[in-house]
């Protein structure tokens, strides 16, 4: 089911930010649990981009998203104890253990396949939105971060959205670190010597725009604005993101410096790791979505307290599926290598 | 002195740098996840920081820059990382580097390094977990470096910066960065083309690369000491050039052959090792050859499927049960 139209009002988005922190959280905890194995790559800190682009779709759209898809898989209606059961290599998951964390998909929802490749969805996005315009309805939003602009694939991607004017919007999800950051040794997610990469797509004729991703109201407008735009003139759009890159991501593997985010963080206390503290206060989506809603007095702290208990509680509900669904027999390995009828012999 | 294959590569790196001023590392991760084993690459980095390009997330552009480097007299060895972003690149390296000296008739080579941490590295699924030297066997004028031990790690990649004329696909992989082997200094490296005999037997030849040397030389001991089985282990070292003689010599001395290859069945390494011995070792042969690999399926992420198609220790001992009729 796409509850997407759940997201369009601010408590609803509210939820759906939290339900993805919530996950997040499960899903390190599960790794540091030595329950899955592999690299993994965590949303948090970007919650209300998947949120706001996904409340502008509706169930005919594709999505494409990257090997950070957990929270864009879940803004669009997958079920938690599915995608869990899939990152722990489960019978129980969306592909039955044959994806993992880095390629959840959910056809049904309109997310094709995903592509742990940098750049390596732009492309398919494209002709994805080609089909749309070919059959007359649906857009294509394509998710990626931001060193995807380091890869050829991207231009060549967007050459063909401008020309064969297909409607997908582009959503650059920029997490890359401040040059202050990168002083203490910790990697950037991409280099580009570019003074504003939303220039690159203009070049190209592709309408591009830039918005804040830890304000969830702009980020709702504009990507509701632009998603309209797509639909109506059917030709593509670009955005980029700005995120503050979460401090749990400054390491090769995800952690949660200061444990896991407190609602009272957002009613003035304080947490007690300096990294974690600036980021709530400057980056953090949820935090400030969180005040802002109980500033203009939308949510009191009970109602938030109650809105978290019922993340935390779907959550474990999805940890308790995920753990409790068998792996699948090895014979599996060898279905699915080719569809059925009409292959070749 | 022992090493790992890890330090390896780091100390054949290291040494590189320093012994030939036109030797330039485009990218310098090369350890992959291993965050104990980039510690290695610290020294180096500090040491020769100019000649170490920074990487963007561009393999084509790298690569088709270290082909141009090396054309224009440089000895660049460009990260790929994980071998299976190696595909970005192809078009770079197997229409381009592979074709340089042969279309300019000779005039022109480029002695460029492709290193990839290539292999099923567990928990990888189906995008990062490509094994592609049968697949880059296909592509002459490139040569292909599948070391399976600390040494060959070490010596390979020596040569592979400083003596090579052709341009090189190095094939690490991440299951190897904790093997270990003697390094006697000064010692001459077996030369590149020739495979080594890692330990000799009587009853049965092991044909293995890479990751499948010490799951062979673990079947091996298995297989004297469980069975009674006398099995010489064949380290091909590189894919291309082939050792076709050392091969053959093997097998004419044990008379059964088991190929234990981490690339997929069909027109893989194993598979071009069988069709040498059809060809030029038919009448050595007291049983058919036996080859042990990986089912012809992408590389699933779940750890019950995955381990239902690698190349184990146990595949190779029932591989071997089954030439020696048991
Ligand atoms: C073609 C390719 N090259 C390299 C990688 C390894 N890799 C995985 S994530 C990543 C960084 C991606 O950064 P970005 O696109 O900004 O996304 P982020 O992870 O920051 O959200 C890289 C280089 C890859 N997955 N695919
Ligand atoms: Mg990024």
């Amino acid at each position: 089911m796409i509850m997407s139209t759940a997201a369009t009002e601010p408590l609803g988005r509210m939820a759906a930010m939290l339900r993805i922190r919530r996950f997040e959280e499960q899903c390190i905890r599960l790794a540091q649990a030595g329950q899955f194995r592999g690299h993994y790559h965590i949303y948090i800190g970007q919650e209300a981009t998947a949120v706001a682009a996904c409340a502008a779709l509706v169930a005919e759209d594709f999505v494409f998203t990257t090997w950070r898809n957990h929270g864009h898989m879940l803004a669009r209606g997958a079920a938690p104890e599915r995608m869990l059961a899939e990152i722990l290599g489960k019978a129980g998951g969306y592909a039955g253990g044959k994806s993992g964390t880095l390629h959840l998909a959910v056809r049904d929802l309109g997310i094709l396949s995903t592509s742990a490749l940098v750049g390596g969805t732009l492309p398919l996005a494209t002709g994805a939105a080609l089909a749309c315009k070919q059959r007359g309805s649906g857009i294509t939003v394509c998710f990626f971060g931001d060193a995807a602009l380091e890869e050829g694939a991207l231009y060549e991607a967007m050459i063909l959205a401008s020309l064969w004017q297909v409607p997908i919007l582009f959503v650059c999800e920029n997490n890359t670190m401040p040059p202050g950051q990168r002083a203490r040794g910790q990697s950037p997610s991409s280099r580009l010597p570019a003074n504003r990469l939303a220039d690159i797509p203009e070049a190209l004729r592709v309408t591009s725009e830039e918005v804040d991703g830890a304000d969830a109201d702009a980020l709702n407008e504009c990507l509701a604005r632009l998603a309209a735009q797509v639909r109506s003139s059917g030709g593509p759009r670009y955005v980029e993101v700005h995120s503050g890159r979460w401090p749990g991501n400054f390491l090769s593997w995800p952690d949660l410096p200061g444990g896991e985010w407190q609602i009272a963080w957002a009613f003035g206390q304080q947490s007690d790791h300096a990294d974690l503290a600036a980021w709530l206060e400057q980056s953090d989506p949820l935090n400030r979505y969180l005040r802002k809603l109980v500033a203009a007095g939308t949510l009191d702290r009970a109602q938030a307290e109650a809105m978290d208990e019922r993340a935390r509680a779907e959550m474990a509900g999805a940890v308790r599926f995920a753990l409790d669904s068998p792996y699948p027999p090895p014979d599996e390995a060898y279905q699915h290598v080719y569809a059925q009828g009409g292959q070749a012999r | 002195m022992k090493i790992t294959f890890a330090e390896g590569l780091a100390k054949a790196l290291y040494e590189s740098l320093a012994a030939d001023p036109r030797v330039l590392l485009i990218g310098s991760n090369f350890m992959g996840l291993n965050t104990a084993a980039k510690q290695l690459m610290n020294p180096l980095v500090s040491e020769f920081s100019n000649r170490i390009m920074a990487a963007p997330v561009s393999e084509l552009g790298l690569a088709g820059a270290g082909i141009g480097a090396a054309m224009a007299g440089r000895r660049p060895v460009v990260d790929i990382n994980t071998g299976s972003f190696i595909f970005q690149a192809f078009a770079q390296v197997v229409n381009e580097a592979a074709n340089v000296h042969y279309m300019s008739g000779g005039q022109t080579s480029a002695p460029v390094t492709f290193y990839c941490l290539a292999g099923i590295r567990g928990g990888g699924g189906a995008q990062h977990s490509h094994r592609t030297q049968a697949m880059l066997g296909q592509v002459p004028g490139l040569q292909i470096l599948t070391p399976g031990s600390a040494d060959d790690a070490y010596y390979l990649m020596k040569w592979a910066l400083l003596e090579s004329r052709n341009p090189t696909v190095f094939l690490s992989h991440s299951l190897l960065f904790g093997e270990t082997a003697e390094l006697v200094p000064g010692a001459q490296m077996l030369p590149v083309g020739q495979a080594r005999i890692r330990r000799e037997g009587r009853d049965v030849s092991i044909i293995a690369s890479s990751i499948t040397v010490m799951r062979a030389m673990a079947a091996a001991d298995e297989l004297e000491h469980k069975h009674g089985i006398s099995a010489e282990v064949v380290d091909l070292r590189t894919i291309a050039p082939l050792d076709e003689n050392t091969v053959l010599q093997s097998v004419a001395r044990t008379g059964r052959a088991v190929i234990a290859d981490e690339c997929h069945r069909r027109f893989g390494v194993a598979a071009e090792i069988a069709a040498i011995l059809a060809e030029e070792g038919l009448a050595l042969l007291k049983a058919p050859v036996r080859r042990v690999t990986v089912p012809d399926v992408p590389i699933p992420y779940s750890p019950t499927l995955e381990a239902e198609l690698i190349v184990t220790k146990e595949r190779i001992v029932t591989g071997v049960l089954r030439v020696m009729g048991r």
